[in-house]
């Protein structure tokens, strides 16, 4: 047996995974009749057919033409961690430090996933965006964020761990970073 | 006829006011303006801007969610045209002969010709759409639940039939994402179902929140990743007017453009990509002499362009009339109504009348501005397309971070949306795609609740849904398009369509 498609081998097995993993799921629900359906029931039933056209796709995968391009992509795991990572950081962050100290933050660290990066050009547009987002989003929209800082007193303790973790971890990046700049 | 005219003199009444004038401008001009920047084609940008026309009132809230979506197309075309970018798959056919036109020193005519044509097929369009939505809503009020049922399957698989690569994988994310749908309250027993204990999830999953992170997120990654990719950007734009030749080539194939789009825009899976490729397909064909075709032929440009938008107006009939999106943007375009209030179908005609026409007309106005706006606005575009992509995404990561926030005013939902970045990234690896996912997670809990009803109403024989004649002829008809897409013939050809494509 030789996998003649990696990407739709993967993504059959995905589907089959979710799709049992929510049929299974859908049993500790009432199923009812299908005249009385219970809250179970949909749920269940489009589980079930999931894994069937999961299973569907892994054995398609198995057979016709071996091509270059149905190879699975190279994962860029440090773009992945800095994205996302400082997206949920930015998330911590906004309740506790306030909208424009966790925004210029979310700038700078999010830029070093450029391949491209310059610490100067960051901090213009981290400053350029905290001036939009004060005038269109604060001012104009009149979203209600939390603009200061909380004392730190105040923060819940996930906070307390993960926000000096991040930036310690961030602050190591970007000087990593700029070393190898030089 | 005199109904019709009644209609649209209340929809102008309701449009012309300054209010919904300045938030029809001020989405057009949103929209184009993150349209235009590369690889970001309409979606990401609705989905983006979403929330802030939640803080709005209803009518003004969907006139400026339509102006963005025009916007945002529009500035998808410049984007083709200048820089060979498409930000999406129906900007693909603009490239071929849009930039060609820039690359012969013809950038202003031929950004000229795309706005006037979609100009003249947006106006079309609208007559179109305030004439059949009416006599369409009527028969919508003949379905029962079954028949939304079986419509609601015909609108599915139409959508991945018309517009995506793999079928099986499109289904199965379509199905994925009515599962997604299901997370949340269950509304006839209000049993929280799969939300693992946490309080956020019983409200359901944020469609904006799965579209920003399956859709921005994972394309700022992708992106990211293909190093900085340097593109020529043509900024010689010469005469603004097209010359009364390319005048001549392109008034032809902007009316056969807007008839084409018009009619496959109804359709059931939107037929923005397909109508301009069918469009250029159709030029091509018919031309004298078609080896000018990918070289700049006016032809090339204008039918395709008129075609998409031409689609991309009537696309909003299915929606308005029978409360199905046909696609990506119509889905956002429910959710967004669902936010306010207002259930999509035949009875938004009646109910609430001033939003209905008000919406239709200023589309049309909508239209018009793009035109005055854009035209003379060209050179601040083309310098917003200079603007380095290491400067831009760091921008891009916080609009959809300010947005997802004040969705419920919640972090919860930005670590949502970073999950769904991940899973995202993770699915532009296997080539899933993700506007069935959406699709799919919009209807979710509609279909359910007609399904439900509809064998409730039955006693639970299953049966009834090709007993009765109409849910019979619409089931039959999604499986007419399954075995058309899957008959050899057409499977080349449309295999044939993809690769081009890419």
């Amino acid at each position: 047996m030789h996998i003649k498609n990696q990407q739709d081998f993967w993504s059959g097995l995905m589907f089959i995974a979710l799709g049992v993993g929510f049929a299974l799921f859908s049993t500790s629900y009432d199923m009812g009749t299908p005249a009385r359906m219970g809250p179970g029931y949909f749920p269940f039933w489009l589980g079930v057919v999931l894994a069937l056209l999961g299973g569907v796709v892994t054995i398609n995968s198995l057979r016709g033409k071996e091509g270059e391009d149905h190879h699975v992509g190279k994962f860029d795991f440090d773009i992945l961690a800095l994205i996302i990572g400082s997206i949920v950081v930015f998330g911590v962050m906004l309740d506790n430090l306030g909208l424009y100290i966790s925004l210029v933050i979310l700038v700078i660290f999010s830029s070093l996933a450029s391949h491209e990066f310059s610490l100067k050009i960051a901090i213009g547009n981290a400053i350029f965006l905290v001036i939009f987002t004060w005038l269109a989003f604060v001012r104009g929209l009149g979203l209600i964020f939390p603009l200061w800082p909380v004392p730190i007193a105040e923060w819940p303790t996930y906070a307390m761990i993960i926000i000096p973790v991040s930036i310690i971890i961030g602050v190591i990046i970007l000087i990593s970073k700029l070393k190898g700049s030089k | 006829m005199m109904e019709l005219f009644e209609h649209l003199s209340l929809g102008f009444s309701v449009a012309f006011t300054l209010e919904n004038l300045s938030y029809a401008f001020l989405g057009c001009l949103l929209g184009t303006l993150i349209g235009v920047l590369p690889g970001i084609g309409p979606v990401p940008t609705i989905a983006m801007l979403l929330p802030l026309t939640y803080v709005l009132p209803p009518t003004a809230g969907l006139i400026m969610l339509a102006g963005i979506y025009y916007g945002s197309q529009y500035g998808g075309s410049t984007t083709a045209i200048l820089v060979a970018l498409p930000g999406e798959t129906s900007a693909v056919v603009t490239v071929l002969d849009g930039h060609q036109m820039a690359k012969n020193g013809r950038a202003g005519a031929a950004l000229s010709i795309a706005a006037l044509g979609s100009f003249f097929a947006g106006c079309f369009a609208t007559i179109l759409l305030a004439a059949f939505a009416p006599p369409l809503a009527e028969v919508a009020f003949k379905f029962g639940p079954a028949e939304y049922f079986s419509l609601m399957c015909l609108g599915l698989i139409g959508a991945v039939v018309l517009a995506s690569g793999s079928l099986p994988k499109a289904v199965c994310m379509i199905i994925l994402g009515l599962l997604l749908g299901m997370v949340g309250t269950d509304v006839n027993s209000g049993v929280a179902r799969f939300d693992f204990g946490i309080p956020e999830l019983q409200d359901g999953i944020d469609f904006a929140v799965v579209a920003m992170g399956v859709f921005g997120l994972a394309e700022i990654m992708n992106n990211l990743a293909q190093k900085e990719n340097r593109v020529d950007i043509t900024d010689k734009l010469g005469s603004l007017y097209p010359n009364k030749q390319e005048f001549k080539e392109a008034a032809p194939a902007v009316l056969r453009g807007t008839m084409l789009g018009s009619a496959l825009g109804i359709l059931p899976g939107g037929g923005a990509v397909l109508s301009s490729f069918a469009s250029y397909t159709l030029e091509k064909k018919i031309s004298k002499n078609p080896e000018r075709f990918g070289k700049g032929h006016p032809a090339g440009l204008a039918g395709p362009e008129s075609a998409n938008n031409a689609a991309a107006q009537t696309s909003f009939i299915p929606l308005l009339t029978l409360g199905i999106p046909g696609n990506a943007v119509m889905a956002l375009m429910v959710g967004a109504m669902t936010i306010h209030n207002i259930q999509p179908g035949p009875q938004v005609m009646s109910s609430h009348p001033e939003l209905f026409w008000g919406l239709i007309v200023s589309m049309w106005i909508g239209n018009l501005m793009l035109v005055v706006l854009n035209l003379p606005l060209v050179g601040l575009w083309v310098k917003l397309l200079k603007v380095p992509y290491r400067v831009l995404f760091p921008a891009i990561l916080l609009f959809c971070t300010i947005g997802v926030y004040s969705l419920n005013y919640n972090a919860f939902d930005i670590y949502v949306m970073g999950i769904f970045g991940i899973i995202g990234y993770i699915w532009t690896k296997l080539k899933c795609e993700g506007a069935p996912l959406l699709l799919g997670l919009v209807l979710g809990p509609m279909m359910e609740e007609n399904f439900r009803r509809a064998l409730l109403l039955s006693r639970g024989d299953f049966l009834t849904f090709v007993e009765r004649p109409l849910s019979l002829t619409l089931l039959l008809m999604a499986l007419g398009l399954i075995i058309l897409v899957a008959s050899p013939s057409i499977r080349k050809k449309r295999e044939e369509t993809f690769v081009e494509e890419e």
